[in-house]
């Protein structure tokens, strides 16, 4: 279904002028959950970035169905099915919750509506709806609503990043839910989530291991999943982040 | 009904908002005169003998009720200035609806000044809704300068909602308040500019009463090569609260002053000042971009919901 070839990302000379991304090729299978994971700083936000179309590849190709998307438009990805939700997710003065979550699905949507998706991140939907999403929203909140907003939009292939940062326990369990709702509803679409979290490695189909720019290790939960358990790199990553490579100025 | 033409009507139903507001109290001010006029048991319009406007007396302990005193303006190079003065009696819990339309389609200015005048009783709460609408494609400009002046007895509260989305070539509003115990005054402004318009606007604030307070919202977007700018000044005479917050994007060439002022002549005098301006964070659009909207798109969705 999203397939990435050979995708490298250097930043220009004037912000930094490193590679943080090289050479990587990836499968996100159709109906599938991968599960990218990997030390801070390793490139896995870039990674999302570059297939939601905020960043753009320095070379390399991105396959959407068999067809080349590397060179649309965030606008266009999002309409042939790709969505994101954010590491930080982003606050609107005078923008409701329902607003976001109407034009995430594309359609008018009733209190009701909006109330399953709201209802799955825990969190009422009476309270919620009319509430703006400024910053009298805590950062757990917005994170939350981020996620709702993403599984409204019913996309092919679903990105989230980090979606457990700032959710307190009780909410974890209805977040895999939500996770396992959406691969449910939304027929053959795939999920892809970036975490740290083992109870989130625990649901994958397939788990990602992104380390300096590069893919460190992939394959099936089962094949992975046991080399990771007890390494910093399931649980935080490295405590100094990775560097990445250092591109040539 | 009315004796107006279609661009009149078009233009009241704008400000109104809603075509029922024959039902109550209002009078609809149409190319400088009075077009139709309607006084209820509780709620008095009588014209001003010695200039243009009306006294507009409200009796204590009214309850429920809305007037409406629109403005419209169709013909070019017309330049008034007009007089209301609301008296509220005690008790009263009232809103009312201003707004002026102006439409210029002819080559001269069209220009109008509104001074209204409000007596607050104590305990009354009302609600100040006031539109400006400016349409026509003619060279003549679409001037308006509000004069807004307000006397808040104890315990009264009044709720000001300003709009101006686009439209209004230059407009200099100025707005002077002063509260006795226990009153508030909560001011909500709404500001769109283009093309090579402007606006400014001014507010004085004084807080002499304990426990007086004042929340001053102002949000302004200043698009193509407009201007505007905001003066919010209050003045704590008394152990009271006020707020003031400038919030605005600007866009294109677009540009903004902002000028938040405090003043405190008492040492439980508590003001707090936020001000804020830039142009829409690239985040927003990026999200909602993700989303499936255009920049366009985004930007108007931003814009919405900000001035909402
Ligand atoms: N546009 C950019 N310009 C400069 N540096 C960037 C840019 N995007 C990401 N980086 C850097 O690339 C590295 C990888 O970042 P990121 O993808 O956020 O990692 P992760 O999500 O795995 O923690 C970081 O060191 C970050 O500072
Ligand atoms: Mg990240």
């Amino acid at each position: 279904m999203l397939k990435l070839e050979n995708i490298s990302f250097t930043v220009p000379c004037a912000t930094g002028g490193r590679t943080i991304l090289q050479g990587m090729n990836l499968d996100v299978p159709e109906g599938k959950i991968v599960v990218v994971t990997g030390p801070n700083g390793g490139g896995k936000s870039t990674l999302a970035k570059l297939i939601a179309g905020i960043e753009t590849p320095t070379s390399g190709r991105i396959l959407l169905d068999g067809a080349d998307i590397t060179a649309k438009s965030i606008t266009e990805r999002s309409r042939l099915g790709i969505g994101y939700a954010f590491q930080q997710p982003v606050r609107f003065k005078g923008v409701r919750v329902l607003d976001l979550l109407r034009l995430a699905a594309k359609k008018p949507l009733d209190v009701d509506e909006a109330c399953k998706y709201l209802a799955a991140v825990g969190l009422c939907a009476q309270d919620y709806v009319e509430r703006e999403v400024n910053s009298s929203l805590s950062g757990g909140e917005l994170k939350r609503i981020e996620i709702a907003t993403v599984f409204a939009k019913a996309s092919k292939v679903s990105i989230f990043d980090e979606p457990e940062a700032g959710i307190d326990l009780w909410s974890f369990q209805s977040l895999i839910a939500v996770f396992k709702e959406m691969r449910h509803e939304i027929k053959g679409g795939s999920i892809m989530i970036i975490s740290h979290q083992e109870r989130i490695l625990n649901i994958a189909d397939e788990i990602v291991v992104l380390k300096d720019g590069g893919i460190f290790k992939q394959g099936p939960r089962a094949a992975v999943l046991p080399m990771l358990v007890g390494t910093p790199l399931a649980v935080g990553g490295c405590p100094k982040g990775g560097q990445g490579r250092s591109g040539k100025c | 009904m009315l004796n107006l033409d279609n661009v009149q009507k078009a233009l009241l139903k704008e400000l109104t908002g809603v075509a029922d507001f024959l039902k109550g109290a209002f009078n609809v001010r149409a190319n400088g005169a009075s077009a139709l006029r309607q006084s209820t048991d509780s709620i008095r319009i009588v014209p001003k003998k010695d200039c243009e406007g009306f006294d507009i007396f409200i009796a204590p302990e009214t309850e429920g009720e809305r007037v409406h005193i629109p403005v419209v303006m169709t013909k070019s190079g017309m330049k008034e200035t007009v007089y209301n003065d609301f008296h509220i009696g005690e008790g009263a819990d009232i809103a009312i609806v201003a707004g002026c339309g102006i439409h210029n389609c002819g080559g001269d200015d069209s220009q109008h000044d509104g001074v209204h005048r409000f007596w607050i009783g104590k305990d009354a709460k009302v609600k100040y809704v006031e539109k400006h609408v400016g349409a026509g494609d003619g060279k003549g400009r679409r001037i308006l300068n509000p004069v807004t002046e307000v006397h808040q007895e104890e315990g009264s509260v009044l709720e000001m909602e300003m709009t101006q989305i686009r439209g209004v070539d230059d407009t200099t509003r100025t707005t002077t308040a002063d509260l006795a115990a226990g009153a508030r005054l909560v001011v909500r402004e709404r500001l769109l500019t283009g093309g090579k318009e402007r606006a400014l606007s001014a507010y004085t604030v004084n807080l002499d009463g304990k426990g007086a307070s004042a929340d001053i919202v102002s949000r302004g977007v200043a698009q193509g090569e407009s201007f505007q700018r905001l003066d919010v000044r209050i003045v704590g005479n008394a152990p009271c609260t006020g707020h003031t917050e400038c919030d605005s994007i600007i866009m294109d060439k677009g540009r903004i002053v902002a000028v938040p002022a405090l003043e405190a002549n008492d040492t439980d005098a508590a003001l707090v000042h936020e001000a804020a301006i830039g142009k829409i964070a690239g985040d927003q659009l990026v999200k909602l971009m993700t989303l499936g909207l255009t920049e366009q798109e985004a930007e108007t969705e931003i814009i919405n919901g900000f001035l909402k």
